[in-house]
């Protein structure tokens, strides 16, 4: 980190600034914004900020920099080449799943922080907004895309489901229909679709999702703290299968089929990587 | 054969003024990819753009049986 986490912060991955009683998170990190341990880690310094009570701010705001759009998901690569390192040192298979346990846990707690904070939350989305940058999206409390976003869980290409509460979350907003056919097909929906789902709220033009929400976060910041908080506390739960998916995720992981598509995936050039054009093996 | 029609001519339209193509310069037989050369990110925005334009919603999986403009033509006339 760059600097220290205070009212703001310059980050690898991510930075924040307040605008009036608006606290902007911005995502940075080209091509995609991949969520690896930097992000991370600086998302641990943003719930560290929250829960210090953010500097004042009354309302939170991410949005991303990024030309792909909000967030392209997990770092898979950074994950596939940690992997294949740590197997080519002799590191045993139980404690690779154990430092993966471990990354899965940390960005449970931000997430779930993220989720229950005291504030109204809203997601500005462009472009990309596919598994963990999903997953992070379905945190806020509004999610305000432009016409050329796309939601997606790709996850079953890699022999794994949404690690980072993804379906639990989504399931809590929309039809569990809905939430098999984006898990079990993999395709991606555009944000006029997701907006008729019910999991967009506001649908705008291109390049207009940013002043969209930060004029929502802005009138969302002049209601008493005390009654937002009370008001998410009663609409917004945090969502039951939260362990029982880290459960899961971390069940398949241990799979050899799990290495074998981060591979493929690494080496992937085609026009749609995040769908497999072959049989995954069994 | 020509397999011309109201629905690939928008869509070849489209695709020259997306991608800065000179109009009339792609046609119906052309091969999508190969043709515009273009990246995950392209291909996803001219869905995007095909599921605006004609109304239609088109699945990501389908897209991965198209090769011509034709084919794409065909795929958007199944989902009207």
């Amino acid at each position: 980190m760059s600097a220290a986490a205070g009212a703001t912060f310059e980050g690898e991955a991510l930075r924040w600034a307040p605008d009036g009683d608006v606290l902007v998170v911005t995502l940075h990190r080209e091509p995609g914004n991949a969520l690896g341990l930097t992000a991370l880690a600086e998302l641990e310094a943003l719930v560290a900020h929250v829960g210090a009570g953010a500097g004042g701010a009354r309302a939170l705001l991410f949005t991303s920099t990024a030309r792909a759009g909000f967030c392209e998901g997990a770092a898979l690569k950074e994950l596939y080449t940690d992997l294949v390192a740590r197997r080519a040192a002799g590191e045993a298979a139980g404690d690779t799943l154990a430092a993966v346990r471990s990354f899965i846990d940390r960005i449970h707690a931000v997430f779930d922080a993220l989720d229950q904070a005291p504030m109204t939350t809203v997601a500005a989305l462009h472009g990309v907004v596919f598994g963990g940058g999903f997953e992070l999206a379905l945190t806020c409390d509004v999610l305000i895309a432009d016409k050329g976003a796309r939601f997606a869980f790709p996850e079953l290409r890699l022999g794994l489901i949404p690690g980072f509460g993804g379906v639990p979350r989504l399931r809590r907003d929309v039809g569990n229909a809905v939430v098999r056919d984006l898990l079990l097909s993999g395709r991606s929906l555009s944000a006029t679709r997701a907006h008729e789902l019910g999991l967009v709220s506001q649908v705008v033009a291109r390049g207009e999702a940013l002043p969209a929400a930060l004029a929502l976060a802005k009138q969302a910041a002049r209601f008493a703290p005390h009654t937002v908080a009370a008001a998410k506390r009663f609409t917004k739960p945090l969502p039951e299968g939260l362990d029982a998916e880290k459960a899961l995720f971390c069940e398949l992981f241990g799979s050899p089929v799990v290495l074998e598509a981060l591979a493929r995936f690494a080496a992937d050039t085609s026009a749609l990587p995040y769908l497999p054009s072959e049989r995954v093996p069994s | 054969m020509s397999t011309s029609d109201a629905t690939t001519d928008r869509i070849l339209a489209l695709a020259c003024e997306r991608f800065d193509r000179p109009p009339g310069s792609l046609s119906a037989e052309d091969d999508l990819f190969q043709s515009l050369g273009i990246d995950s990110m392209q291909a996803l925005d001219l869905m995007t753009r095909l599921e605006e334009t004609f109304d239609v919603e088109i699945p990501d999986y389908e897209l991965q049986g198209v090769s011509t403009f034709a084919d794409l033509a065909a795929l958007v006339r199944r989902r009207q």
